[in-house]
């Protein structure tokens, strides 16, 4: 059993994370291969001694290029929807293909080459064909970058069957579930969070593993159980070290996935807790948020004191004035009114 | 707008009211923390001022990441522009946009855009209201070299051309997309050769010289006005600042080569051009830059003075009719 929260490592940020974990897997497995815009960037250019110039929008993918070379590091064109289908196509003929979109709003160019190629082919072919495709994208409000550069929209994704998803919280997190989406045999969409690039937290040097479609506890408590997605789960925690200050005892629990969606580890802990908030960035109609609420109302009725709740982003797109955005996101103080008012309420 | 006194001064004046803007206002948006998505347009001035010159505030243009340039050559005022910056309730989109997102309708600027090649068929779609409705308007797609190898593009033209209709794709090639070369990214070394593919004429010019830009817009637009559907207008031009304030562009091209660029400033090739011919004065100019540098002053106090958004402007404008309670129903917004 792998350990959710590691006990050993050396700090690294959560974008050196990435880092490893890529280069990890490309150094096991010839098969793997990386392609994106900017994912190297100057591409073309080596005869002016000019390589790997941004190393990813984000410098995930910093340093890929002068140990892997531009056959297994390919900067694309802009061509979303030509190259996620290629990546596609290359994933099911024996290749395991990584491919970059830079931000998950720019996911509708591609978005028919992902639900209707990578999510269906093994279910319409029979069975006949395996897609080990990995998409890294990115999420997160919060930077003044207004409505199409700022979703999270991974609900979208959770709901294509024959697709996984991914959110990692932290370095540690980064590391484990990204060598995890690189080795399974199904599509799986990883989500980084544009918030949590810098933020560091013990990674062991080796590779491993961390399971798909599992959560994991970061607190434990017994008044309330607090889920988070992402960077949501740190607002989680720091609303818990308020809420703990009022006497509530919060459980924390970090999704860490949003396909599947880990439902039993929160059954487990609402049954102990009596009561559910769960924290997202994304929109609320037909969201993550709304589906764990659904499910644990429906699974775990009897021991809830009051109804699960959410704190979400509002029905609206993501606004550019930062005193619009400062609302748009959820955050601590939210999540303690929400809590306080549950309390107040119910019991 | 002919090449009359007038006209070269209005051209010249768009092109210096685009560079005091981006030099101004891109700084001062970064210290009001505000700078993520904001894209300098510097270099590449001649190709909105040579092309709008030809165009009304009913025609129409679509555009991108890059629009400063756009949205001031097609007479969106800099002072709102420069308050929807700094994310106030006095810009044009009232704050909700920003840079990535300016729009205009009373100027027919349907929007600076956000997502690469996206505000393509915008364009296209105006141009079908226009021949529908019989108003002889046209409507310019500008677009980058990026954008061009984009699927979006390759269909828009083709609609374009089966419905001939009067629209300008107007590609200003300034090299990168990002960090991307465009001759890495292109099969062809001329843009405009993908015009044959979708029986439009493909023109090729220096955009860097208002004037050659001028020229051939003018003859696309006069098609287009008349009737004769499509066309494709390939400026070759050039940024000089990074894709944005967070890029160093020397990692991936040469000091040589902006060098060579910046020699032939749009606004140091219109001095070159028009000042020997003696019409117009190089004083003449120089008042005209003072006076754009003094109405970015004006802009940035404009934009400082105005008022932030209402925080319940939050949930203004999602739809034209939906209860606002909807939209915070089970999110347990604070506001
Ligand atoms: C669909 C999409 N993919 C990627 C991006 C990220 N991006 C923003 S601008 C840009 C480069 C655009 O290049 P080009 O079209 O040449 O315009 P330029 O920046 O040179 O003006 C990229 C890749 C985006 N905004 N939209
Ligand atoms: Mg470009």
């Amino acid at each position: 059993m792998v350990e959710m929260i590691p006990s050993v490592g050396r700090e690294l940020l959560y974008r050196e994370a990435i880092n490893e974990a890529l280069k990890q897997e490309m150094r096991l497995d010839d098969n793997v291969i990386i392609m994106g815009e900017e994912i190297a960037g100057g591409a073309g250019r080596e005869h002016l001694g000019i390589q790997d110039a941004w190393g990813g929008p984000f410098r995930t993918t910093v340093g890929l290029i002068q140990e892997f070379g531009n056959e297994r590091v390919l900067d694309t064109p802009l061509s979303e929807a030509g190259f996620m289908g290629a990546a596609i196509g290359a994933s099911s003929t024996g290749l395991r293909v990584i491919a970059e979109l830079m931000f998950v709003d720019f996911m509708g160019v591609c978005w028919d080459q992902l639900i209707n190629n990578a999510a269906k082919m093994r279910y319409m072919f029979g069975g006949q064909v395996e897609v080990p495709f990995t998409m890294l994208t990115r999420i997160g409000a919060g930077f003044g970058s207004a409505a199409q550069h700022s979703e999270s929209f991974y609900s979208l994704f959770s709901h294509m069957p024959g697709l996984k998803g991914v959110v990692p919280s932290d370095a540690y997190t980064a590391k484990g579930l990204l060598t995890a989406a690189i080795r399974d045999n199904d599509p799986v969409i990883y989500f980084e969070h544009k918030g949590l690039y810098t933020q560091p937290s013990l990674v062991p040097e080796e590779t491993y593993v961390l399971p798909l479609g599992k959560a994991r506890t970061l607190k434990s408590g017994s008044g309330i159980t607090l889920v988070g997605i992402s960077k949501m789960t740190w607002v989680c925690m720091d609303a818990a070290a308020e809420l703990d200050k009022l006497g509530i005892d919060a459980e924390v629990i970090d999704l860490l996935s949003v396909s599947p969606i880990d439902y039993d580890h929160i059954i487990e802990s609402v049954k102990k807790t009596h009561a559910l908030v769960v924290v997202d960035e994304d929109t609320p109609v037909c969201s993550i948020a709304s589906d764990i609420c659904a499910r644990v109302a429906e699974e775990a009725f009897d021991y809830l004191d009051a109804p699960p709740t959410k704190v979400t982003a509002p029905h609206t797109p993501v606004p550019y004035s930062r005193v619009l955005e400062d609302q748009y996101v959820p955050n601590v103080p939210r999540v303690v009114t929400t809590v306080k008012s549950l309390y107040e309420g119910y019991r | 707008m002919e090449l009359n006194k007038e006209g070269l001064l209005h051209l010249y004046k768009v092109m210096s009211t685009i560079r005091h803007f981006e030099e101004r206002g891109i700084p001062e948006t970064g210290q009001r923390g505000m700078s993520a998505s904001v894209h300098s347009s510097v270099g590449q001035e001649a190709v909105p001022a040579g092309v709008c010159a030809h165009l009304s505030s009913e025609d129409y243009i679509g555009s991108t990441h890059r629009g400063h340039g756009h949205c001031i050559a097609k007479g969106v005022d800099p002072k709102a522009m420069m308050a929807e910056l700094f994310g106030r309730a006095s810009g044009p989109n009232k704050g909700k946009g920003g840079s990535m997102h300016i729009a205009d309708m009373t100027k027919g600027m349907l929007g600076t855009n956000g997502v690469v090649a996206a505000s393509i068929p915008l364009a296209v779609g105006a141009a079908l209201t226009s021949k529908i409705k019989k108003l002889n308007r046209v409507a310019v797609a500008f677009f980058g070299d990026g954008a061009a190898n984009q699927g979006v593009l390759h269909e828009s033209m083709n609609l374009a051309a089966v419905w001939q209709l009067p629209v300008i794709f107007c590609c200003e090639n300034n090299g990168y997309a990002e960090s991307t070369p465009f001759e890495y990214a292109s099969s062809v070394e001329a843009l405009s050769d993908r015009a044959a593919s979708y029986d439009m004429p493909g023109f090729n010019v220096d955009g860097m010289d208002v004037f050659a830009v001028y020229e051939a817009a003018g003859l696309a637009i006069e098609r287009a006005r008349a009737g004769d559907g499509p066309s494709l207008l390939e400026c070759k031009t050039y940024r000089y600042y990074g894709h944005t304030v967070f890029d160093d562009p020397l990692t991936y091209r040469t000091k040589e080569e902006e060098d060579y660029y910046k020699s032939r400033d749009p606004l140091k090739l219109f001095r070159e051009k028009v000042l020997p011919e003696g019409e117009i004065s190089q004083s003449e100019l120089d008042s005209i830059d003072t006076d754009c540098l003094n109405l970015m002053e004006e802009a940035v106090e404009f934009a400082d003075s105005s008022p932030m958004p209402e925080v319940s402007d939050l949930y203004v404008d999602v739809y034209s009719d939906y209860p606002i309670s909807m939209m915070k129903r089970g999110t347990n917004m604070s506001i």
